[in-house]
């Protein structure tokens, strides 16, 4: 129980720290939008579960008035926003990345987590973050997708990153990555 | 850690959470029902009202908080100036401005343990229903922590690349980080746990 809280909750405010420290760039200069890395990582680290729990409780942190998005943005506003849908998106984005690296026996542990980043942090996050952008901006769904397609390359980049992150936790830490002991 | 309370002190301040809520969620409804550029503007005029009245330094930090929607309103306009149908064009932009506008302006005016109590009422049906609300409650403290106790350690990390590295901190700095949260998520239990854990027994 203390375990889970302290885990669900630490994994929140890492996510809101990878949103704080502005010096972060990825290869070719691309900026890390930190935050959905951090999606990645959470249900990759934590599992399904506590992977969506711990979204969820960054979530109703930033509901009620914390400035815990990239660029201390935070409040009501930020789920009203045209990029909303990415923001709703994050407990189950977390929860899909986290089903799958418990679920697919595959190796390495690097490859896994790598996949299930891309199914849960860019499959789902651009589902929803796609309806949202339609919704605000009055735009159909096939032009909304043209929109994002253009951040694809980045954020299949911070999936195979995340699945080297995660390979690399699960050698540091192999008792905090738990389905990286069964095979 | 600070929240996004506007410390100006406005009558909104002591209104009670929930109506601000409804209302807010009655008045973005109305936003996309309302059509065409003039309403629109009216509306938005009307949220630029509710923003002034309280004085010019509440204002101008209410507007700084929409400049995220900058970038939107200009995708929109091109958008439309290319394709045609600028007064649907500029109607969307001004309803995205006002619905964000309004949603800011609920949390600009609503302290946090306001926000924290309400959130408690509205996630008890939740629990009945069997989802494990208890631990995420649990974690709204710890968060709130943890999150200036990890950005100051990131900066540390950051720094300490920099005294190194001529080049930028990358993305190897998120590693030490993550560790950093589960060694700290691990210390976290063991302290909860010897000052006799999180107690079940007040689960309403």
């Amino acid at each position: 129980m203390e375990r889970n809280v302290a885990q669900i909750a630490l994994f929140a405010a890492l996510i809101a720290a990878l949103g704080a420290i502005p010096q972060i760039t990825l290869a070719f200069g691309i900026p890390i939008t930190a935050q959905s890395m951090g999606v990645m990582l959470a249900g990759a680290v934590l599992g399904a579960r506590r992977g969506f729990l711990s979204m969820l409780l960054f979530l109703l942190l930033v509901a009620i008035g914390l400035p815990l998005l990239a660029g201390g943005r935070g409040g009501l506003g930020a789920f009203v926003a045209p990029t909303s849908g990415f923001l709703i998106a994050f407990p189950f984005g977390a929860f899909v990345t986290g089903l799958f690296v418990e679920h697919v026996r595959l190796r390495p542990i690097g490859l896994r987590a790598g996949l299930g980043a891309v199914l849960g942090g860019v499959l789902v996050l651009y589902a929803f973050g796609v309806v949202g952008m339609s919704i605000g901006l009055g735009k159909s769904i096939p032009e909304c997708v043209k929109l994002v397609l253009a951040f694809l390359p980045g954020d299949l980049l911070k999936a195979a990153v995340t699945g080297m992150l995660v390979a690399a936790l699960a050698r540091a830490r192999p008792q905090s990555v738990a389905w990286s002991q069964s095979a | 850690m600070i929240s996004l309370t506007s410390p100006v002190r406005t009558r909104a301040h002591g209104w009670p959470a929930g109506p601000k809520l409804a209302g807010l969620a009655v008045a973005t409804t109305a936003l996309f029902l309302i059509s065409g550029p003039a309403l629109q503007a009216l509306a938005l005029a009307a949220v630029l009202a509710l923003y002034a009245l309280p004085g010019r330094d509440f204002l101008r930090h209410g507007l700084r908080q929409l400049r995220v929607l900058w970038p939107f309103v200009l995708l929109l306009l091109i958008w439309h100036a290319v394709s045609g149908g600028w007064a649907q064009g500029v109607a969307i932009a001004l309803r995205m401005t006002s619905t964000v506008a309004l949603a800011n302006l609920v949390t600009m005016t609503t302290t946090l343990g306001e926000l924290t109590d309400l959130l408690h009422r509205l996630l008890a049906p939740l629990r009945r229903i069997g989802l494990p609300v208890r631990l995420v409650e649990a974690g709204i403290p710890l968060v709130i922590r943890f999150t200036p106790v990890l950005i100051t350690k990131g900066r540390l990390l950051v720094e300490a690349w920099r005294a190194r590295s001529p080049r930028r901190a990358n993305w190897n700095i998120v590693l030490p980080m993550a560790l950093l949260a589960l060694d700290d998520a691990d210390h976290l239990a063991e302290a909860l746990r010897a000052r006799g854990g999180l107690n079940p027994s007040d689960e309403d």
